[in-house]
Parts: C-alpha cells; structure tokens; sequence
C-alpha cells in the first residue's frame, strides 16, 4: 500500500520516532520579576488576558485578536515597550484551522522583551498595528504576503516579496517547498503563454543529469557511466556515439560532394 | 497608458505618464548604489522625490521556508546567505536561539573565538560599509583603501575556517575548530595596523568638505522614526538612542568585555558615518581583550550535551555510546524541547534575530528570521520624500542594507 502522505502539510518530517517519545516543553514560569508583573496588571486591565507566563526569559501574552491594538497600545504608552521588533504568524492550519500572530516587543529602557500572541481562523482578518508602528506598513505586507493573512485597514496591503501576480501564499504548511504548478511555470506563461509549455518543457531539477549537448557544463560530457559501475573500469578516453558528426560539417571528406545524391 | 503584452506585463499599476508634472522613475534593481536588488520607485517634483516606493523581494530564496524542511544543523549553512558581507553574525544568531532553546553552555574557549569572529566580521562589515558607501557619494579611492584592509580580514576568516564569504564558522554549541597555529599572531598584526588606517580614512573624510556637503543633514532619522520603524543598530544609535544588544542584553563574554557604545544625535548619514568609525575603533579594543583572555581558556571547543551535540571525534572514534549517538544526530537530527524562542543579537547592521518555534520535531516548526535591513528598507519610504533625487544614493547608503537579509 502507497505510504500516506498528508495533504494539509507538506513539510518535511522525521522519519523514525520512538514509539514513546514525548517531546519536552521548554518551561514556563510565573512572571517573578516586577516588571513583568506589572506588565501582566497592565495589559490585563485593558484586555482579556487569556494566558501569560515567562518562557527563556521572555514574557508571553496570549490575547484574542479583536484586542491585538489595545494590549500593544497598552504595552506601549504605559509599559514602555516603545520598539516592536518583529510580527509575522505561524501555519497551525493542518491541527487547529488556525493562524498564531506573534508580536516581538522590546523596551529598551528595562531592557525586556515581552511576545504577544494570539490567534485567528483561517479566513479571519485582524486589526492593523500601523497606527502604532510604522514597521507593520512592511511586516504585515509580508505576513500578507506569505501566509495570506488579511490585515484591515493597513495603507497598502499588497504582495512585499512574491511577484503581484502570485498565486498561493509559500509559507503555509500545505504549500511544498519547490513549489507548487503555477510556481513551476510562472516565466513560461508570463513571457510566452501558457501554450508554450509543451515547447519550452518543465525546468530540469535533477542536479546529477547529465546533458551531452549541454555547451555550459560538458565537463562529464562522454564520461557517463553505468548505474553503480566503477568510472575508472569504463573507457572514457573514447565518447560511446560519435556525436559530433551528427552536427559538424566534415571538410576533409574530400573534394566531390554531391549535395543531389540522383545525380 | 500603458499597453501591456506578453513582453511587457502590466507594470504594477503605476501610470509612469502623469498629467500633473511629476515624473515617475525607477530606480534599480540593477542600479549599481542600490546595493543588491533594491528597486524604488520614486515619485519626482522637478529634482525633489516626492514619494518613494520601496520594491524588494528580487534576492527571495524562500531561506524560512527551507528552514522547516531542513534539520538544525543543516540550516546553518544557509544562514550565511542572509547577511553575506558578515555571515558568521547570521551563523551566531542562529546558533545562540538554538541554543538557548536547548538550554545548553558553551564551553569558554569557544566563546572566545565567537566573541573573536563577531567581532572581526564586524570589522569586515563596516569596512564594506565604508568603502561602499564612499564609492556611491563619489570617493573612489577610499573604496581601494577599505577594500585593502578589508582582505587582511578575509583573509584572517580564511585561516580561520577556510571561507571567505560563505563562513558557516559557528556551529550549534560551539565552534568546529580551534585556532590555528600563528593566527592570534596574525590578529595582532592586523589589529595594531587598522589604527592607523581607520586615521587615514578619518583624515581622507571627516572633515572632508564634500563629503560633509554629501553627507550632513542627509537622510534624517529622527528618534520617533526610528523607534517606530523598529531600527536597530547604527540606525537607532545615530538617531541618539542607546540601546546596543551587546551591552544592554549581553551574550557570549560581552558582559566581560570593556568597550563603549558610540551615540550620535545628528540623527543624519554624518553621524552614522562617525558611528561606523567608532564602532570599529571599539571593536579593535574588544579583539585585543580577548586575545588575553584567550590564553587563560581550556581546549574544549563544543558543549557537552549528548542529547543534542555530538560527541568529540577522540570520543566517536573509541566509544560505542558517543559512535551511536552522533550517528542518530547526523541521520535524524536533533529534536530540540517544544518551546519558542527568540535570541537577539547585534549584528554589524542592528538587531538580527531567529525567531523559532519548536514542536520537539527535528524540523522547526516555524523560522522567522528578524533582520534589521528589512526595516531599514522599509524606513526609506519615509525618510526619502522631500530629498534630492542625488541624496538618495547617500541614504540608501546610509542605510547600510545588504539584500541577502532583506529578501531572505
């Protein structure tokens, strides 16, 4: 029976796993230090905190969507955390139907980083941080533009990365990692026309094919060798067909060529 | 109007003949100041730049998509394709998230020569900054000077690890290799040499009138900007706001180490033109440090984690345990604790941090790679209206991207 392989994520995964094996959570404390105590106060008076807790040194907020703008502006004009360092999501399609928006906050003057988190259905949009932070005009362009994550009222929501006319959106988890149809052929059909498939023929992937006529890379042009055979017990001093006759002119064939051969 | 075919698609909505008189220019990607693959499109008045559009995504690789499919070890070597100018930083930060996710020690030894190697790429970088950024206002010979010196620093790295661009000299709990015989040697030479040149390039620019003419009140960041934009490094310390992760949230021995944090309030391209200067006079003062502190350290170069990291090549090669142990590691992989984690670190060009979110897989579940010219692309959509079409070359300049990082 063909392996089954799932559809909704086409990562690579591990081969072998212990039957047994659990992996190990990474821990997650109670905030002790005051400042993240004070945080937690904070943002919990302002939103509904759904869970918080220190992870390597980080404090975590876990949020509903509908309060990503107040917890960061609370976060912002009564914490301090005056940089928001990065923003992006992660694919928890295949397990939840849902996307985890991540919020990387910094305060330079506690010198503390706290992650906001929270999640979104698929088809769910969430609240731009651009009044907040002019770095959402670029980071949530590209979480856009990766995950296909709509974010409301941004200035100018449009593909960062991927060309405009890209169809898919290349860090989901159902999407491969050498990409899709559409991915294979967007040159053919762009500049020539989807007509032209057949003529111009798929891009080779195969890094160990070997092309006899290929005039880049001939360097193992006529050194070809069995499947598993040893190269040094095959004569490589001769090429196996004399190609070269089929597309050079021989001018030492002598004076009387006949080009009619009726004559 | 345009009149789109199959050569020529339809170019990004944009009219490029207007009825007001404003002219539309693109700007790149093949320009050769724009610094890789940088495209903008720049609204004109006359010779003052409107609006600017930064376009990026010409260097995509998909390196975040790789990394999910790619175990631990093999990413590293794909970091080095981000930040090519200084590609041990990228190998470092990656290895440190890593590493704090395994919650693992690096023994000292190899902290030492990470501290040794960041530090040196960071020279290299800001020389390539320098000589770059000469080159696009129009100084050509300190682009020969800083390219010159720069080379006695790749060829440092070269000894080191044998590559000059592509490094991968960081491994995940330590380094590969110790330091060969005579390089400490060949560091010093180095270092008591680039005084004197770092006065030659000071002496060439500094007080240079066109390059202050070029450079002063160009590119304006102000603090409110920078904090809002996420800038970090060069970037947020030109506009006078402290912050260094290397001081502020050390890692390696950088809480060992004396050395200052260069502030600038011009908020301008001169400041952070004095910035890079001062930063790689730091820079020296740190490698001396640790070249003493070198030799007060044992030969252990990776950490002890079996778990994790494989064991030494004596230890492979005579006992069974450590044999099976690195043949599951190579084979699989690592599977690192569930968790996330995210390490910041100061690269040459601000704050470069891997994003990483583990399901106890060999596999990362998610890798997000926060690099710091991504935001400094982003700054240029606000900070270039209002300039001189001449000045932006000095501002892109400026902000000392490198595309590897941006388009990832």
């Amino acid at each position: 029976m063909r392996k089954y392989t799932p559809k909704d994520n086409v990562q690579k995964r591990a081969k072998y796993t212990d039957r047994f094996w659990v992996a190990p959570q990474v821990p997650r404390l109670e905030p002790e230090d005051e400042h993240f105590k004070a945080v937690v106060d904070a943002v919990s008076k302002s939103v509904n905190l759904l869970d918080s807790y220190v992870e390597i040194g980080q404090l975590v907020l876990h949020i509903e969507p509908e309060a990503n703008i107040d917890a960061l502006k609370t976060l912002r004009d009564d914490c301090g955390y005056t940089i928001c360092s990065e923003l992006s999501a992660i694919d928890y399609l295949a397990q939840d139907g849902e996307f985890e928006i991540f919020y990387q906050m910094l305060n330079i003057n506690e010198r503390k980083r706290v992650r906001v988190l929270t999640r979104i259905k698929e088809n769910q949009a969430i609240e731009s941080i651009v009044p907040l932070f002019d770095m959402a005009k670029f980071a949530e362009r590209e979480m856009y533009d990766m995950f296909g994550i709509y974010v409301n009222n941004h200035p100018y929501l449009k593909r960062i990365i991927m060309p405009d006319d890209w169809e898919g959106y290349p860090l989901r988890k159902t999407y491969p990692l050498e990409g899709d149809e559409f991915a294979s052929w967007y040159e053919v059909d762009k500049i020539f026309g989807k007509e032209y498939r057949d003529v111009i023929g798929p891009e080779i992937r195969d890094q160990a094919r070997v092309d006899r006529y290929d005039t880049q890379r001939f360097a193992r042009v006529g050194k070809e060798v069995p499947f598993g055979a040893d190269p040094d017990s095959v004569d490589t001093t001769q090429t196996p067909i004399e190609y070269s006759d089929q597309f050079l002119v021989n001018y030492n064939k002598g004076p009387h060529k006949t080009l009619d051969k009726r004559k | 109007m345009q009149h789109p075919n199959k050569l020529r698609p339809f170019f990004e909505n944009l009219n490029f003949e207007r009825d007001d008189n404003t002219m539309v220019i693109n700007f790149g990607p093949q320009h050769p100041s724009a610094h890789g693959q940088l495209r903008l499109i720049l609204e004109l008045q006359g010779e003052q730049v409107v609006k600017a559009l930064p376009d990026i995504g010409y260097l995509h690789r998909g390196i975040e998509k790789m990394a999910e499919n790619m175990i631990y070890n093999e990413f590293l070597p794909t970091t080095d394709r981000l930040d090519y100018i200084a590609s041990t930083s990228n190998n470092y930060a990656f290895a440190l998230s890593v590493e704090r996710l395994l919650d693992i020690e690096v023994p000292r030894r190899a902290q030492v020569i990470r501290t040794m190697l960041l530090e040196l790429n960071r020279i290299i970088s800001h020389l390539f900054f320098l000589a770059t950024h000469a080159l696009d206002v129009g100084a050509m010979s300190i682009f020969l000077y800083a390219f010159r010196e720069r080379e006695f620093a790749m060829d440092l790295m070269e000894d080191y690890c044998g590559a000059r661009l592509t490094h991968s000299a960081v491994r995940i709990g330590g380094v590969p290799l110790d330091l060969p015989d005579g390089w400490l040697t060949s560091l010093t030479d180095f270092i008591d040499r680039l005084p004197e040149q770092i006065k030659l390039y000071e002496d060439l620019l500094t007080e240079n009138r066109i390059w202050k003419m070029r450079l002063e009140d160009v590119g304006i960041v102000t603090p409110e900007q920078a904090l809002s934009w996420g800038c970090s490094g060069i970037m947020l310390r030109g506009s006078g706001i402290k912050y260094d992760i290397r001081k502020e949230e050390p890692y390696e021995l950088y809480s060992e180490l004396d050395f200052d944090i260069p502030i600038s309030d011009r908020c301008d391209s001169y400041g952070r033109y004095r910035l890079y200067m001062e930063e790689m006079k730091e820079s020296i003062k740190i490698l001396r440090q640790l070249i003493g502190m070198y030799h007060q350290t044992d030969s252990q170069l990776m950490a002890h984690a079996p778990k994790y990291i494989s064991a030494p090549k004596e230890e492979i090669m005579t006992q069974n345990y450590a044999l099976m142990q690195h043949f599951v590691l190579v084979t699989q992989g690592m599977r690192p604790p569930k968790g996330t984690v995210y390490a910041p670190t100061e690269s040459p060009k601000g704050e470069l941090g891997f994003f990483i979110r583990s399901e106890g897989e060999p596999y990362a579940y998610r890798l997000k790679c926060r690099a710091p010219s991504f935001f400094h692309t982003g700054i240029l959509q606000d900070i270039l209206p209002g300039t001189y079409l001449a000045d932006v070359v000095t501002i892109i300049g400026s902000t000392n991207i490198v595309f590897g990082e941006v388009d990832r």
